[in-house]
């Protein structure tokens, strides 16, 4: 089966020494539990968790503290049983040296655990598994620390190969040759899971051939599940686009994903994590971390998320002179700005440093143009190209140059002759392209509220406009008709009224015309096979309607009689005389036709109370006329303007 | 040599008439120079430029009668842009018209609030939300921290407070050269 594969070639690359021997002489240990645990909120790529817990909380080994938020974000979980000390910002694993919010928590070494549910990964739809990875705080354990539910959706056309990479190229790691060589069984699992999951039709397993004993657990772990393929060790092979290259020959082009050609990669860890959180319901509270450089026995070891660097560093026995922490390895690794930052997901590796073990680099001098670098890129790009661009801040020429293809492998900077940091030229220009995309996110959304604010002052200013004018209108109207009808004796003279005032009455009168056509004329739709009893109760239930409305009507005659009689009062106060006491008028009759509804049935005593209750509202409802009532603001037929 | 003339003669009225329909058939709209000159400024709407808002500015500007370096929220890399897009002299930023300053975003203290609406009223963003007599809150995703709600606040309780830096929107810094002081070769 080995024979049969033809591997392929990816451009590029250097060999830099390994430095790996030490740290896989002996098994990995379990560190032990510290004191403290600063849990970090924001562990992955996407959005911080949000923390579930308070201070003062008690948590058990884990129990989820943060959760997910929104699609590409994760659930952060307490890595032992404890006490929740502080929620704020501390120490993080980050070369900013910013502080970042975490979740601290005093551990009670007790290590009780949550109740853990194993998944019947057979019986859950993928969406319900995506979502319990999400959950169970699964990232790419490669250093990406990508959201591993989002990478297990099937691409456009499905996804065919499912690539597990176990190649660690890197110097000086060998978390993940450790891990196969003692977890073989849980990797492939967990590979298993992910074929499931994607609907996979193969699973590669591509590990470096510089690690025998752990191509050998893996085949012997793999059967006919897996194919184990050995790759050529060369740096960076272990790169996700490099690797599918070797292996399928696909060429991911620029701006296309490699689910775009049915191929996704995973890391060796995240399958473990992956096999821990369905197969154990055990979500992602530790990771293998090589703890290497500048020590004196370098090992491998299982490290909760938030002990501590210090205290994982101080298990390998670092010399007196080390100064500083990288975090990944002497490539790609992030200076750490302290000794007192958090193992996170992302920490696959921390290398002791020291002036004379990775010395400062020596100074930059001028690009001689020499081309090694574009020899050296793995990803094909023109580094030297990217590097100008970068340095004369020509941040728009760098992007159409491919910045964003670079994978930050260093193989630009480790060959150029001239010294020049490339890589930090690379993460200059792009944290500024970042930074100005959301500034233009920012710009674009703040114009848009801008105009569409403009856009609504100006329709409220013409509608206060309109408004004005038609008032005015209206005041004008009435003030030409009290001065053309002062006539005291006008006996509702129709053609004497403004037109305005007219039309409203007669709106009125023609509304409550309809009203009582439409009462009138409704007739018994369907109660006509009802018995005689149902039949009476209907004819009272109609009895009590008809009794409002007719009060309303008396009192509208009233109003419109006190309008006829003869007042000095101008037309318009009038009318809203007329209606207050139509309003009135109804909601008293309202009140007094109002039947004992559902009271017949109850006891005595329960019925005087209603009784009690009732009195009390009449006179409450009485009270309030005897000072002038507010007028109803809206009178309720208005007519339209 | 006259029908090396002729031939000449014909291949270039050929082409000629050829570009000329081009010209015709694919007229590109005239490129409405407000836009590109406001998808430059930075939209903080704070009126510092002199003119009631971004789009305003960017007419002024297309229009001739505004100098590129109004803008104190654009700086020197909108001058520069601007300068880029219209081909013009890169110049200081204006003095009168402001000095950059790092983003802010506007805060109101909840309990000073009276809930008068002024602020409101005053955002050019809808950034306020509050009610009449009710205490008002800054959104603060939406602030462009263009300081105008600041001023008609009759209890003075907002104040613009700079953005710190998060590890999220944390940006690598240009790498600086270390310059080792090496005694003897430095002569
Ligand atoms: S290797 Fe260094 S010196 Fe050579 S072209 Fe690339 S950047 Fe320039
Ligand atoms: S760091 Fe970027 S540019 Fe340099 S070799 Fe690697 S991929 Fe190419
Ligand atoms: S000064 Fe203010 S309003 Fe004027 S263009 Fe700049 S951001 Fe916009
Ligand atoms: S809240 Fe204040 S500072 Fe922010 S955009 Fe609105 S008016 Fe400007």
């Amino acid at each position: 089966m080995r024979a049969l594969r033809k591997l392929f070639s990816f451009n590029g690359g250097v060999k830099p020494a390994p430095h790996k021997a030490a740290s896989i002489a002996e098994p990995i240990a379990i560190a032990p539990l510290p004191e403290r645990l600063m849990v970090p909120l924001w562990q992955s790529t996407g959005a911080a968790a949000l923390p579930l817990v308070q201070a003062g909380d008690r948590v058990l080994k884990g129990q989820r503290i943060g959760a997910a938020d929104g699609g590409l974000s994760v659930a952060v979980h307490a890595p032992s049983s404890g006490t929740v000390l502080e929620i704020g910002p501390q120490p993080m694993a980050h070369p900013s040296g910013l502080l970042a919010p975490a979740i601290v928590l005093a551990t009670d070494g007790e290590e009780r655990w949550t109740e853990l549910e194993p998944v019947n990964v057979g019986g859950t739809p993928p969406d319900a598994l995506r979502d319990i990875l999400r959950d169970a705080g699964i990232v790419g354990l490669g250093g990406a620390v990508f959201p591993s539910h989002q990478k297990l959706r099937p691409g456009a056309h499905g996804t065919r190969t499912l690539i597990i990479n176990g190649a660690e190229c890197e110097p000086f790691i060998t978390c993940d040759d450790m891990l196969m060589r003692e977890r073989a069984a849980g990797v492939l699992r967990g590979a298993m899971l992910m074929k499931h999951i994607l609907q996979a039709r193969e699973i590669l397993i591509g590990i470096e051939d510089n690690k025998p004993e752990a191509l050998a657990a893996m085949r012997a772990a793999a059967g006919s599940e897996a194919e184990v393929v050995a790759v050529p060790t060369r740096y960076p092979a272990g790169g996700a686009k490099q690797l599918i290259r070797v292996l399928t020959g696909i060429e991911v082009p620029h701006g296309r994903r490699s689910t775009d050609y049915g191929v996704q990669c995973f890391n060796v860890g995240t399958a473990f994590a992956i096999h821990q959180a369905l197969d154990h319901g055990q979500p992602l509270i530790s990771r293998l971390v090589t703890v290497a450089g500048n020590v004196a026995r370098p090992r491998n070891y299982e490290v909760l998320i938030g002990t501590a660097m210090r205290e994982v560093v101080a298990l390998a026995g670092p010399r007196p002179d080390t100064n500083r922490y990288i975090m990944g390895g002497p490539m790609m690794g992030l200076p750490m700005p302290g000794f007192d930052v958090p193992v996170v997901k992302a920490t696959n590796a921390i290398l002791a440093g020291s002036p004379t073990l990775f010395p400062p680099a020596p100074p930059e001098q001028p690009c001689i143009r020499c081309g090694d670098c574009a020899r050296a890129c793995p990803a094909d790009l023109q580094p030297l190209e990217l590097y100008w661009f970068s340095r004369a801040r020509n941040f728009g020429k760098a992007q159409e140059y491919h910045l964003f293809d670079c994978i930050e492998c260093g193989c630009c900077a480790y060959v150029c002759p001239a010294h020049i940091p490339l890589v930090d030229y690379y993460r200059y220009a792009k944290s500024e392209v970042w930074a100005r995309e959301r500034e233009k996110e920012a710009a674009d959304a703040a114009r848009q509220r801008f105009e569409f604010r403009n856009f609504r002052q100006e329709r409220e200013d013409s509608e206060k406009a309109a408004k004005l004018a038609a008032r005015n209108a209206a005041a004008a109207a009435a003030a030409r008709a009290a001065a053309d009808s002062p006539a005291p004796s006008a006996t509702a003279a129709e053609p004497a009224e403004p037109a305005a005032e007219g039309q409203k009455k007669a709106l009125i009168a023609a509304a409550l015309a309809r009203a009582q056509a439409q009462q009138a004329a409704a007739p018994p739709r369907n109660t006509d096979d009802l018995s005689a009893e149902t039949q009476a109760e209907i004819a009272a239930i109609e009895a009590r309607r008809q009794e409002p409305a007719t009060t309303a009507n008396i009192a509208g005659g009233d109003a419109t009689g006190t309008s006829a009689t003869p007042t000095a009062m101008p037309a318009a106060a009038d009318k809203k005389k007329a209606l207050i006491a139509a309003a009135l008028a109804r909601a008293q009759a309202q009140q007094a036709a109002a039947p004992p509804r559902n009271t017949d049935k109850l006891s005595a005593e329960t019925q005087a109370e209603i009784a009690a209750i009732e009195a009390r509202r009449q006179q409450a409802a009485r009270l309030p006329p005897e000072p002038a009532p507010e007028p109803p603001r809206e009178p309720p037929l208005e007519p339209p303007k | 040599m006259l029908s090396a003339l002729l031939v000449m003669t014909g291949i270039a009225l050929a082409i000629g008439a050829a570009l000329g329909y081009a010209a015709v058939r694919f007229r590109v709209e005239g490129d409405p120079l407000v836009e590109k000159i406001d998808a430059i400024l930075p939209q903080t709407q704070c009126g510092q430029c002199g003119y009631p808002g971004c789009k305003p500015y960017a007419q002024a500007i297309a229009g001739g009668e505004a100098e590129i370096n109004q803008c104190p929220p654009g700086g020197e890399e909108g001058i520069r842009k601007l300068a880029d897009l219209l081909g013009r002299e890169v110049k200081p930023l204006s003095e009168e018209h402001g000095v950059e300053k790092p983003k802010a975003v506007a805060v109101i203290d909840e309990q000073t609030c009276i809930g008068c609406t002024l602020c409101i009223q005053a955002c050019p963003v809808d950034a306020i939300v509050g009610a009449a007599k009710q205490m008002h809150t800054v959104v603060e995703k939406l602030c462009t921290g263009c300081e105008l709600c600041v001023a008609p606040c009759p209890v003075d309780c907002i104040s613009m407070v700079t953005q710190a830096e998060t590890v999220q929107t944390w940006k690598w810094r240009y790498p600086v050269v270390p310059l080792r002081v090496e005694g003897k070769r430095a002569a």
